[in-house]
């Protein structure tokens, strides 16, 4: 039975990884869960310099999801490299490194200094952070940018690049189609949506920062048809994420075209959901006699 | 730090709206030390799916406990779970309190309400013994009285009613005490905001060291999320902290009180 897929020239043990923000540089959730069964670890986003992040409240809790507006706190390049690389160089699997800036000058100089530091398994172009004034959003939802963005990038590296897209757009495809003809090798879909809630009681926002992004399951099927149209859209792979729990998400996001998958807002309350869906894969492809995972991407008929 | 599915063994009424649950879990209950919390997944709640932080109570063989008051979906779902149903813990979490060493300073708890579980073991495992001032608004709200005095604590409670120990706010006697003096003195204290910003305050006007076990809304427990900052000082400004990882007690002398929200 085969697990492993290729995201451009990244190789995955399996289709698995983490959804950047999720799981903190890796080191937090080692010493609950064995990340080196992960198909990759991706890490929260970074930037040149460090970031305070938004005031709190920071995170509230809705129906079968939750808001943030954590606004991408962060130790900068340097401050990763010292603090949380030795740790990631380390593991056996590859880390993908999530990366964002205000300019197209700043993201191809993030990507050129974690291009300089050699073992990193690919990029993520984070163009649809909702959360922060200045930089991902805009990037994300303006296609000359967004193409900006990426060539950019590509000039500077061979690393993979992984472009994370934003759902807030009309139609994805041309989106889509976008990042790929400015070089990305694949594509992340989805990031949260923008969304608020109110307390009521107070009459404040539930955020300091007023609205923030909704994840969790709550937007799973929204998801799972961006992933649909995106992976049409496009010959590069996508990894698709948005609100998985368990592996029969997991094999819907693949089934509706994705050829990996990210666990986000699960790990925060159930922290082996990832490994758990790594093992549920498996099972379904022994049950079904599915030789190698990437049969089931986009594998699903729309037509009865 | 382990995740586990413990069973619950007893979760009964302590007093009005305050609850005490035991969990069976052989495997944390040696690990805690005094000021950790578990992160508590209650799996009635079904669409709420995120964990709830609780500071530990006590430690006895293989059980840890809880006290808890009912004041939302979460603690309500919780109050309706009976023995023999699981929960899914991650715990111990946090970085706790200083336990005093013998012949060293002499502690000073201060708790606001259910703020006076979460330093019960440090008490119990304090070799030297002090005083607990214990605030609430009602007499209901002075929790784990005799439960301190059986371990030979003195308890100073105040209620802001008067039903109960002295009236008023518990800073009061704590004021009073370290008015007959300062010498060989530690705070340690537990409640809401506005109380350890208090205690805070007077523990650095009479300079005596202070512990402060700082209350934030939480989301993932375990340092990922960045849910649960606080500002604390760091060169010139203020850098933000976890409180489940750097925290939730910090020496009230590192708090940026000034550039909190």
């Amino acid at each position: 039975m085969n697990l492993s897929v290729q995201i451009g020239k990244l190789r995955m043990q399996n289709p698995v990884t983490v959804a950047s923000g999720t799981f903190g540089y890796g080191a937090e959730y080692a010493r609950l869960i064995d990340v080196n069964l992960l198909g990759a670890v991706t890490v929260k986003g970074i930037r040149l310099n460090p970031v305070p992040g938004n005031p709190t409240p920071r995170t509230a809790e809705t129906a079968s999801g939750m808001l943030n507006a954590i606004g991408l706190q962060g130790p900068g390049v340097d401050g990763f490299i010292k603090k949380y690389w030795p740790f990631l160089k380390g593991l056996k699997v590859p880390t993908i490194i999530n990366i964002w800036g205000t300019t197209v000058e700043e993201y191809a100089e993030v990507a050129r200094r974690f291009d300089a530091l050699g073992g990193v398994g690919a990029l993520e172009l984070n163009v649809s952070c909702p959360n922060i004034k200045e930089g991902g959003a805009q990037f994300g939802t303006d296609c000359k940018l967004l193409s900006q963005v990426v060539a950019a990038c590509r000039k500077v590296t061979t690393l993979p690049l992984i472009t994370k897209m934003s759902p807030n757009v009309p139609n994805i495809a041309p989106y889509a189609k976008a990042a790929e003809d400015a070089g990305s090798d694949a594509l992340a879909v989805t990031n949260s949506f923008p969304a608020m809630a109110i307390d009521i009681h107070t009459r404040k926002p539930k955020l300091a920062n007023v609205t923030g992004g909704l994840t969790g399951p709550a937007i799973k099927p929204i998801a799972v048809k961006l992933v649909w149209e995106a992976s049409q859209a496009v010959k590069i792979p996508v990894i698709g994420m948005g609100g998985i729990q368990n592996a029969d998400d997991a094999i819907e996001f693949l089934m509706a075209g994705a050829t990996a998958v990210a666990v986000g807002t699960a790990n925060f309350y159930e922290p082996q959901t990832a490994l758990q869906v790594i093992a549920g894969i498996r099972d379904f492809m022994e049950q079904k006699k599915i030789a190698d995972v990437k049969e089931i991407t986009g594998s699903f008929k729309p037509q009865k | 730090m382990l995740e586990q599915t413990v069973q619950i063994v007893a979760n009964e009424r302590d007093t009005d709206s305050y609850f005490k649950i035991v969990l069976r879990a052989p495997q944390i209950a040696p690990l805690v030390q005094p000021g950790q919390f578990a992160h508590v997944r209650i799996l009635p709640l079904r669409d709420a799916l995120l964990r709830r932080p609780f500071s530990i109570y006590q430690v006895a063989g293989d059980t840890f406990s809880i006290l808890y008051k009912t004041v939302g979906k979460g603690t309500d779902a919780l109050a309706r779970m009976r023995p023999g149903e699981e929960l899914s813990v991650i715990a111990p979490l946090g970085h706790g309190f200083t336990v005093p060493k013998a012949g060293g300073e002499i502690p000073l708890l201060v708790a606001g309400g259910y703020g006076m579980a979460a330093m019960y073991l440090l008490a119990q495992r304090s070799p030297q013994k002090g005083i607990v001032f214990v605030g609430g608004r009602r007499r209901v709200d002075i929790l784990c009285e005799k439960e301190f005095a059986a371990i030979g604590w003195e308890v100073r409670p105040t209620t802001e009613d008067g039903s109960h120990g002295e009236k008023g706010l518990v800073t009061h006697p704590l004021i009073a005490e370290l008015k007959r003096t300062v010498a060989h003195r530690k705070v340690f204290a537990c409640g809401p905001t506005p109380m350890l910003k208090a205690v805070g305050k007077i523990a650095g006007d009479f300079d005596v060291p202070a512990e402060l076990s700082m209350d934030e809304h939480m989301c993932c427990g375990v340092g990922t999320c960045l849910t649960c900052v606080i500002k604390v000082k760091s060169g010139d400004g203020w850098e933000y902290q976890r409180t489940c990882t750097e925290g939730p007690v910090f020496d009230s002398r590192e708090i940026a009180w000034e550039a909190q929200p």
